[in-house]
């Protein structure tokens, strides 16, 4: 039998739960040794789950003799600690949830448990995932597997480092300005951000409820393709989830790219990145042509201001999103004379200094007075974000971009700036403001080992095609992971 | 104080519970009554994650009530967040409709003030939101039931077309009837399902600027909105007389006390930070639902008194009666069937069926017989079958025994005697037995003729037909 059965892949460890070569039970035991070796490196979770984990794989090993298990049954997956899990603690990285135990499962966990899938925990992220780096968190910074000094990106960043430390096979994140591709790429694995609508948001705490979207970290195109799969679909619980039929995502991984239009926006390709980023995505689009691909220049005129409208859109929705945090019925509550003092004592001491910040921007945003000239505004440039998206697929299939102007930065490096923190996320937040999937895969390391991702956006319910473009990407194999230096 | 030199100036926002078995937003129980918190769920009750899912029979009913009130009805409306936070308030906003309501414009006729021209309340908006728990303020603690919360509402607003209290109570009398007639409401004031927030100002008698109004909030009963309004509008022209101005403030009624107060700035928000509800998709209306709805549309208490007036030649006053409830028109309809006299068909429902209705506390339909046994006791009484009183008797009973008019008539023996023979009889007996006052009948003393009737009728056990003793003895006393 095969050793550290944490390192295979879903495809792979697939394949073996099902020949009966390993059982779900070594597979949660080699991630739980693996877990308690290396967290007090990482800080990957805010709640290891040994007991439910353990629990849910002798079911599944069960379950897997009878030959009808679905793909994900027995894998074990972290969990970003922002989807209500029924009896487990779900705290958003917030001292307000701190001893927050929902009594519903979101619909995503719903559907990964009938699918047999064993949850090792819950992962760390900046609190209520306002952040890009996991130094927001109430339980401390996650910090990058391969340079401790590093952060691992955010806010899904627990859900990265988890899979890059092979901690876990895959893991669900979330992403409203890049919470899942740029961990990804800091992080070296793969992350997908779905098209809004393309899964169901109820049971995730919603930070920003028009730009939230769920998705999967994995080590494969091929294994994001599977839980993507399972995630997707209608949810009679959530209004603004899209009926449209789920495709087998794995079917279209053909690894055939030839004539496949790729688009090269100018505006994403700036003074002041990174150097090593820039050459690697430039790399990474040569060998797209040299697989019969054909790169296309392509101009987004209203990117520059796509920043500025996310975080008036952004921090307006959550304003009132976080309003229920208030004492009264769960979470923290620090007792006082009346309820008013009650409400401001108790997010006083519950919220982080971030999500503050957030919640003043936004309540400043829409108050009166000020909503035609922020909030209706941004809402006005994010209609010519999504237009400069329509024009631009006129003439290609894909997008390809740099994720992150650079690679992971130093744990502090920007925490008493928040504004060059933002700029984090400058080439991920028009694909949020304008609903389109996009995923982030890795393309190459800098001179510090550390990894680089490259960015693949598409149209509307694309997905089929990005994953079959990345998955093209791995199988050319001139891109070799590295092992994480933990 | 010169009060008569002024007019008040009112609009209404009445806020309706819809006739809905789950709530807006989530498949919990709208039942009333239920224990603390037994109606509820992680939706409303705002837990992390939850998302809300519109109950389309709220939209029907909300539809329903805009055709009824001659609205248009939005085919594109969107939801939005309305925030401020109160412990009752679990998301810390209220889902409400804020730029685009489900209906607009509209308007509701009054019943006439007695020169027949109904007076026409312009509504300026109809939309749909989400009610808020209740505060409950025990000894030394303050507890939170949420079995209201997420309940849907509508909230129901005029123009400042109202000039006096007793206009404003008719408006929500009629107002609470249409939203009865179309099964939209209860309108059980009592139990919080019908509530009225009023928009008060006055100015001098012919001004056409409004003064500047105070909001009276959260009455529940229309008495409440009725002193509240003429005490305010006492309290306002006190301030004018005085050189005073009006400050545009929120008040409370204290009904213990029978006056307003302002609230406390703490005690509501000035700000309500509207925005576009992301969690929801924007409301489409086909015009098929609306013609689909409009084709199930009742006759509206309106069309219907106006009937009365025209068909039946009842006056405002019984037709408005009548009409106020759907059931009772109803039952009155169902009880005239082969009465020639409609008029006093009418005059017997509102009194006599009426009066036990509302003594009973009980519907309608549960307190009386059912109106084909009425119907069949007033036949009676036109085909002079009964008196009057032996048909008020025979109600009483049959209240009591559940039976029906000719079995009640026949076990009481009620039935009157129109044997013209016997009565002829009887009248001779009579006039024989008193020959004094025969003769001072025939001297011109004609006031005795009542006497005579009274003698006659004892004599048949009173259940003689007066009008045929009338006749006879008119002859025989005549000689």
């Amino acid at each position: 039998m095969p050793s550290e059965l944490n390192k295979l892949t879903i495809a792979e460890a697939s394949t073996l739960l099902r020949k009966g070569e390993i059982t779900a039970l070594q597979l949660a035991r080699d991630c739980l040794d693996r877990i308690q070796a290396i967290e007090p490196k990482l800080n990957a979770f805010i709640t290891v789950c040994e007991k439910e984990a353990l629990e849910q794989a002798h079911a599944a090993d069960r379950r897997l003799k009878s030959n009808e298990a679905p793909a994900l049954c027995g894998i074990p997956l972290g969990i970003k600690d922002i989807y209500a899990t029924r009896g487990v603690r779900t705290t958003c990285a917030s001292r307000i949830l701190g001893n927050f135990v929902p009594p519903f499962d979101a619909t995503v966990v719903e559907r990964l448990r009938a699918a047999g899938a064993v949850f090792v925990g819950k992962t760390n992220l900046d609190e209520f995932a306002m952040g890009s780096s996991t130094e927001n968190s109430a339980f401390g910074a996650t910090l990058n597997p391969h340079d401790t000094e590093r952060v691992a990106g955010g806010s899904s960043g627990g859900s990265a480092a988890a899979v890059a430390a092979n901690e876990c096979l895959g893991s669900l994140g979330t992403d409203t300005g890049g919470s899942i591709r740029e961990p990804a790429s800091f992080c070296g694995v793969v992350g997908m951000k779905p098209t809004y609508s393309r899964v169901s948001r109820y049971g995730v705490i919603a930070y920003a409820s028009s730009l939230d979207q769920v998705g999967p970290f994995a080590k494969s195109v091929r294994d994001a393709a599977i839980i993507l799969r399972t995630l997707a679909g209608k949810d009679p619980r959530d209004s603004t989830c899209s009926a449209r039929a789920v495709p087998d995502y794995e079917r279209a991984l053909t690894g055939d790219v030839k004539g496949l239009r790729i688009g090269v926006p100018k505006e994403y390709f700036v003074e002041g990145m990174q150097p090593e980023v820039e050459k690697s995505v430039r790399a990474a689009i040569k060998i797209y042509e040299s697989l019969g691909a054909k790169a296309v220049d392509v101009s987004m005129p209203h990117t520059g201001y796509a920043i500025a409208a996310y975080y008036l859109v952004a921090t307006a929705e959550a304003s009132a999103n976080l309003a229920r945090y208030d004492g009264i019925r769960y979470g923290l509550r620090i007792d006082a004379e009346d309820h008013i003092d009650l409400y401001n004592l108790t997010r006083a001491e519950g919220f982080g200094a971030e999500v503050k910040r957030r919640i003043m921007l936004g309540t400043f945003a829409l108050s009166a007075g000020y909503y035609d000239a922020y909030y209706l505004k941004s809402q006005k440039v994010r209609t010519l974000i999504r237009r400069d998206f329509e024009r631009a697929f006129e003439k290609c299939d894909l997008i390809v971009t740099p994720v992150a102007p650079t690679t992971a930065f130093k744990l502090g490096e920007k925490m008493n700036d928040p504004l060059t923190m933002y700029l984090s996320d400058i080439f991920t937040i028009s694909v949020n403001l304008a609903g389109l999937p996009g995923m982030s895969i890795p393309c190459g390391y800098d001179e510090k080992n550390l990894p680089i991702g490259m960015q693949l956006i598409g149209p509307p319910f694309s997905e089929e095609t990005i994953f079959r473009a990345g998955d093209a990407f791995e199988r050319a194999g001139s891109f070799k992971p590295r092992p994480t230096a933990v | 104080m010169n009060t008569e030199a002024y007019e008040a100036v009112i609009g209404l926002e009445v806020h309706t519970h819809l006739l809905t078995k789950s709530k807006l937003f989530c498949g919990c129980s709208t039942t009333f009554g239920a224990g603390p918190n037994e109606n509820v769920c992680p939706v409303c009750m705002g837990m992390p994650g939850v998302l809300p899912v519109l109950n389309r029979r709220v939209v029907e009913l909300a539809i329903r009530t805009g055709l009824a009130t001659h609205c248009t009805i939005a085919p594109h409306s969107i939801f939005d967040r309305k925030s401020y936070f109160y412990p009752d308030l679990p998301k810390g906003y209220q889902i409400s409709q804020y730029e685009t309501p489900i209906c607009k414009g509209g308007y509701i006729d009054l019943p006439s003030n007695g020169d027949g021209q109904p007076r026409r309340v312009r509504l300026t908006r109809i939309h749909i939101e989400e009610d808020a728990g209740k505060n409950i303020h025990a000894a030394g603690a303050s507890l939170v039931d949420f079995n209201r919360s997420g309940v849907p509402l509508i909230e129901i607003v005029s123009e400042p077309d109202l000039r006096s209290s007793a206009d404003a109570g008719a408006y929500l009398r009629q107002l609470r009837a249409i939203l009865r007639y179309v099964d939209a409401s209860d309108g059980k004031m009592e139990e919080g399902s019908f509530r009225c927030d009023c928009n008060v100002s006055v100015r001098k008698r012919g001004s056409q600027e409004f003064g500047t109004r105070t909001e009276i909030k959260n009455l529940n009963s229309f008495r409440f909105v009725e002193n509240a309004i003429d005490h305010e509008v006492a309290r306002q022209v006190e301030i004018i007389e005085a050189g005073g101005r009006v400050l545009q403030e929120t008040h409370l009624w204290d009904p213990a006390r029978n006056e307003t107060r302002p609230m406390r700035s703490k005690e509501y928000a000035n700000d309500y930070r509207y925005f576009p509800e992301p969690d929801l998709p924007p409301l489409i209306v086909a015009p098929e639902m609306v013609e689909s709805i409009r084709a199930t549309m009742p006759e509206l208490p309106a069309d219907r008194r106006a009937r009365y007036i025209r068909e039946l030649a009842l006056t405002d006053y019984e037709a408005g009666v009548l009409t106020a409830d759907r059931d009772v028109a109803d039952y009155f309809e169902a009880a005239i069937p082969g009465l020639k006299n409609r008029k006093s068909a009418a005059n017997w429902v509102m009194t006599e069926v009426l009066r036990v209705v509302h003594e009973s506390g009980k519907s309608i339909g549960e307190a009386v017989p059912p109106a084909s046994e009425i119907g069949a006791l007033l036949r009676m009484i036109e085909e002079q079958k009964i008196s009057l009183n032996a048909a008020k008797m025979a109600f009483a009973a049959m209240v009591k025994s559940g039976k029906g008019a000719e079995a009640t008539v026949a076990e009481l023996g009620l039935a009157q005697v129109s044997d013209e023979a016997a009565i002829a009889a009887a009248c001779e007996k009579i006039i024989a037995a008193e020959p004094a006052k025969l003769a001072e009948y025939r001297g011109g003393r004609d006031k005795l003729f009542g006497f005579f009737v009274g003698q006659v009728m004892k004599a048949m056990g009173g259940k003689a037909n007066p009008k045929v003793i009338n006749d006879i003895l008119k002859q025989k006393l005549a000689g």
